[in-house]
């Protein structure tokens, strides 16, 4: 199967990447031979198989409705690149 | 006392208690022996040096003022944890430049229990970038190389931790399975690595890639290394709902019995075409050994065995696409660009992710886009059913199933970095038991004609990791593999 330059293009604005020209090229000739490779898993009748979404068969787990301590906002921001007092900082997101 | 470095934990506990040696010693004699080897293998992203003197102070005076029989399992044991686990207030990179700068405000459940029982954080191993990789060349920062032959790879993701424990740069290790990311590294540098049954150990505080499938693990010098780890690690935590509560045994307690009796399947198909001859041969006088401590061989198929690496690749990917969407730039890590917020996420992410993690979050994000999601993603969860109803239906027949941990001893760095499918198929042998979620153990079974380990691979029952141990201890104490040291 092949992916197209602007089905990567595509892809890479969902996955928010930018991408260099060589890098499109390069992940569409790998992605194209990955999704070959990937193709012979419809030798596979599966009609009727439940999908797995857990491999050991838990329940919904629910815990009390309690408040428990957590991070400290002087924590929480320890790592961020930039931040007021009690705020992340993000560039402009509209005019 | 140069040897100190060489002791496994049950040697090393022993003289600490006794008081034969002291915690520095211990701790000493470890970073001596990074300082002379750590050039060759570059296992390590982060020493912990001076906090790990530090702390053996504290530990070493706990140790004196315990005159009780529990003392704590790990006082004094310097382990080296897998860069991905998050340790408070000591860098976790994942071996990504996303990452570079990020010192966790928290501890991971794991890394806080080997705490309570008194170890020492000797350092962050080096990893595949986001654990995605079968060499460790995937690293954002160094290439880690195999004491046994500083030109080839340890294996990965958990290289790191394999090649420390194989080249005696700490005691014991931890790191993440994700398709194999223990069992073959362990299997390459010629270790012991454990992947638990998935559920069995928290998962809080691992930097998720995979998260159906990661699964936290011991790398060791011996079975009986391996068992005490397991027993401090494993159990229920609040903290991540996919833990499960089920009861933990004292795994070393299940250790040296004998196997007379016990049932072990061979699957045929994975003894075929693409299988390294050497290797084959190995497996072939390890099953024979196997068999004269007494267990019965029983000949098993796992039908669907071919389709797990392309199942794999499907599910694994999706899920990191998903995962990995939080790396924005916004709260932690690597913040880059910034003309508006679109930019800033759009640079950061091309700037701090490596080719593989790129790749495979394109990957990911193609099978879960509109109109593919039932053609991948739903199809591959519905061959994964299949692929863990091959297992119950084995486990109907046998205890235990046997096969190689990999088709090919270790490869030369370079050998298959421009093919990623080539790489991917590495861990054909390893790919299944994730996906079936089922605990399997690599233990050193032999060595190639170019003195290279190979790994035997003992799988078992979901939440069975007790009978797994026990024939991988029975056949280690029966062999002397895992005595070899490579020559440094």
């Amino acid at each position: 199967m092949k992916i197209t330059k602007k089905e990567i293009e595509h892809i890479a604005t969902l996955a928010r990447l930018n991408l260099t020209e060589e890098e499109k090229e390069l992940f569409g000739s790998q992605l194209s031979s990955i999704l070959d490779y990937v193709e012979q898993l419809n030798k596979l009748d599966t009609k009727g198989i439940e999908p797995t979404s857990h491999v050991i068969s838990l329940n919904n787990v629910m815990r009390e409705d309690t408040a428990v301590s957590s991070l400290s906002v002087e924590d929480a921001l320890k790592n961020c690149p930039s931040h007021t007092e009690k705020f992340y900082r993000v560039p402009k997101i509209i005019e | 006392m140069s040897s100190l470095h060489m002791l496994t934990i049950s040697e090393a506990r022993a003289l600490l208690y006794k008081k034969e040696i002291s915690v520095r010693d211990i701790v000493e004699a470890i970073i001596q022996r990074i300082d002379s080897v750590e050039e060759k293998i570059r296992a390590f992203i982060t020493l912990n040096r001076e906090n790990a003197l530090l702390a053996s102070v504290e530990v070493q005076k706990k140790l004196d003022a315990d005159k009780s029989n529990n003392k704590l399992l790990l006082s004094g044991i310097p382990i080296a944890i897998k860069d991905n686990m998050c340790t408070k207030d000591v860098l976790t990179t994942c071996a990504s430049k996303i990452l570079y700068n990020f010192i966790p405000p928290y501890e991971s459940t794991v890394t806080a229990r080997l705490k309570e029982q008194g170890y020492i954080l000797i350092g962050k191993t080096n990893m595949d970038e986001f654990a995605m990789g079968s060499s460790t060349e995937n690293s954002g920062f160094q290439t880690t190389l195999n004491p046994w032959d500083l030109e080839r790879v340890p294996g990965g993701s958990s290289g790191g931790s394999a090649a420390a424990v194989a080249a005696d740069e700490c005691i014991a290790a931890i790191g993440s399975d994700t398709g194999g990311s223990i069992r073959q590294p362990a299997g390459f540098c010629g270790v012991v690595g454990l992947k638990p049954t998935y559920g069995r150990v928290s998962r809080f505080g691992l930097v998720a890639y995979a998260s159906s499938l990661d699964q936290i693990g011991p790398l060791t010098k011996n079975v009986k290394d391996s068992a005490i780890l397991l027993s401090i690690i494993a159990g229920h935590d609040p903290l991540d709902s996919t833990s499960a509560p089920v009861d933990v045994p004292d795994f070393t307690e299940c250790i040296g019995k004998d196997i007379k009796g016990f049932k072990i399947g061979i699957p045929k198909e994975y003894f075929v075409e693409g299988i390294d001859k050497e290797v084959e041969d190995i497996l072939l006088k390890a099953i024979k050994h196997l068999e004269s401590l007494g267990a019965i061989l029983v000949e098993i198929s796992l039908p669907h065995t071919g389709y797990a690496v392309a199942t794999y690749y499907i599910l694994a990917t999706s899920e990191a696409s998903s995962n990995l969407a939080r790396y924005d730039g916004v709260k932690y890590g690597l913040r880059a660009g910034g003309k508006d917020l679109m930019d800033m996420y759009f640079t950061t992410r091309a700037q701090g992710f490596g080719a593989e993690v790129k790749r495979r979050i394109m990957l990911g994000t193609y099978a879960l886009s509109s109109g593919y999601y039932e053609a991948y993603y739903r199809k591959a969860q519905q061959v994964r059913t299949l692929i863990k109803k091959d297992f119950e239906d084995a486990f109907n027949k046998v205890d235990i199933i046997i096969t190689p941990t990999s088709p090919v001893p270790a490869f030369k760095a370079g050998e298959k970095t421009q093919d990623p499918l080539q790489m991917y198929l590495t861990d054909i042998y390893t790919i299944s038991m994730n996906l079936a979620g089922v605990p399997a153990i690599s233990v050193p079974c032999g060595f190639t004609s170019n003195n290279l380990p190979v790994g035997l691979q003992i799988i078992g029952k979901h939440f069975d990791e007790e009978t797994i141990l026990k024939v991988a201890y029975a056949y280690e104490q029966s062999t002397d593999w895992h005595k070899r040291k490579p020559d440094l």
